[in-house]
């Protein structure tokens, strides 16, 4: 979850696009965000809930946790730190 | 289409049938065709055939013949074989590694057991073998099943270091390991499978030591002797044959593929966003497996066959399920972009080196594609 007052500045609605798409869009997303802020990625296909944090790991960025979106599908955030 | 043989890299999933093995398949198709449990002369020979399958079998397994076993598969030969230790214990639960080959998980949930435990693994893939042996002391287990290496990233598992408590056997799933590496010593039964290792598919292997109870989970008979039916005598003899033959080659064989593997997966290694997976020392001489951000695994592994070579995926898009990998799952380990290349025993230098240059070129060209 994400601490009070703090909101991901970015999201993006991946809900109905294969893997890796869900991860190509992430990439993709990462610069319009500053250092420090937020990024929540929406995504339905199952591999995201591995492959988000595999992101993180490999791209050196902070993988902070998943929730759930208004709908129910599962919303990934994630903090650009480099 | 190009006129080059494909490169077949997916030893892992089924081999060609081993050369030593061509003849005595052929032979024993004309002789071995009668009941073993006959008296008359064509069923005395199909018993002599069997018999002396299983006196080789065993004697590669190094276990006695009568604790061998033939099945319809790997994968009955772990059903059978982990269903059976729980049937004689009278105990549902099994405790077992979280990357342990689908055979097993599917023998898991057959009988639903709050004992029930799945190990978790390192990033390398090795089982936690403390987590496995508390497991295993809980009321309620009746088995332990850890494979001897895994089937997708070739990680060797810590067999011989479980010291499963009194009353809890041990069931080894061997099949990705027989011919490849020396087998763990430290088993109540032993699994594996003939294609894996040169034989002809249709022939499974469960070995189960004398003094270990276990008993016919399923319709028929106790006992190793007709497992399922009526026996594939001229297959068994020839995944006798092979095993034989593999083994006594395996030194040569596996040494060459370890050196080979070395270099693949140092070139995987320059490719960016790529990462290898799996132990890089403690593991299976003729497999790597790596995943590559960006990637679709079906995009690749087409885009590679269209280069003429064959290759496997865990990416969840090449899975009938749908799902990823549960391996590369449980290992933390990212799941699209997967490729799992396994080396045959004849497969060259110029091969991989082949393959290293195609798959630079696809990688590149897929995120190219993708914008990347």
């Amino acid at each position: 979850m994400s601490a009070p007052g703090e909101t991901p500045v970015t999201e993006i609605d991946c809900r109905d696009l294969p893997c890796p798409r869900p991860i190509i869009e992430l990439a993709k997303a990462l610069p319009s965000v500053a250092v420090g802020d937020l990024l929540a990625v929406i995504a339905r296909d199952p591999a995201a809930r591995h492959d988000v944090p595999a992101w993180c790991r490999m791209r050196g960025q902070e993988y902070v946790g998943e929730e759930v979106a208004d709908d129910g599908a599962p919303r990934y955030v994630v903090r650009r730190v480099s | 289409m190009s006129s080059t043989p494909e490169v077949y890299l997916d030893a892992a999933s089924s081999t060609p049938l081993h050369p030593a093995a061509r003849e005595t398949l052929l032979a024993a198709l004309d002789r071995g065709y009668g009941d073993p449990r006959r008296l008359h002369a064509a069923g005395r020979d199909a018993r002599l055939l069997l018999d002396n399958a299983r006196a080789v079998v065993a004697e590669c397994l190094d276990a006695r013949p009568d604790e061998v076993g033939f099945t319809a598969s790997g994968t009955d030969a772990v059903h059978r074989g982990l269903l059976g230790l729980t049937a004689a214990t009278g105990r549902n639960g099994i405790v077992h590694g979280a990357v342990e080959h689908s055979s097993v998980l599917h023998a898991v949930a057959w009988r639903p057991s709050p004992a029930h435990a799945a190990i978790p693994v390192d990033a390398t893939g090795r089982v936690d073998v403390g987590a496995l042996v508390d497991a295993a002391g809980r009321p309620g287990v009746g088995a332990v099943a850890l494979q001897a290496a895994n089937q997708e990233v070739g990680t060797l598992q810590p067999v011989d270091e479980v010291d499963a408590p009194a009353g809890v056997p041990l069931l080894v799933d061997a099949a990705a390991a027989v011919g490849h590496v020396p087998l763990p010593r430290r088993w109540d039964a032993l699994t594996a499978s003939a294609h894996k290792w040169g034989g002809p598919a249709g022939v499974g292997v469960l070995v189960v030591r004398r003094g270990t109870r276990w008993t016919n989970p399923f319709p028929g008979d106790d006992g190793l002797d007709q497992l399922g039916g009526f026996p594939n005598v001229p297959a068994a003899l020839a995944a006798a044959a092979a095993l034989q033959a593999t083994l006594a080659e395996r030194a040569e064989v596996a040494a060459r593929q370890f050196a080979l593997v070395n270099h693949l997966r140092g070139a995987v290694r320059t490719l960016p966003d790529t990462e290898v997976v799996g132990d890089p020392v403690a593991r299976l001489p003729q497999l790597v497996t790596f995943s590559c951000l960006y990637v679709g695994g079906d995009e690749i592994v087409s885009a590679l066959a269209r280069r003429g070579f064959g290759v496997a995926s865990g990416s969840a898009c090449t899975a009938s399920t749908l799902e990823p990998s549960h391996v590369l799952a449980a290992m933390g380990a990212l799941t699209h972009g997967n490729v799992r290349v396994s080396l045959g025993r004849d497969t060259t230098a110029d091969q991989v080196e082949g393959f290293c240059a195609a798959l630079a070129e696809e990688v590149h060209r897929i995120r190219a594609e993708a914008g990347l």
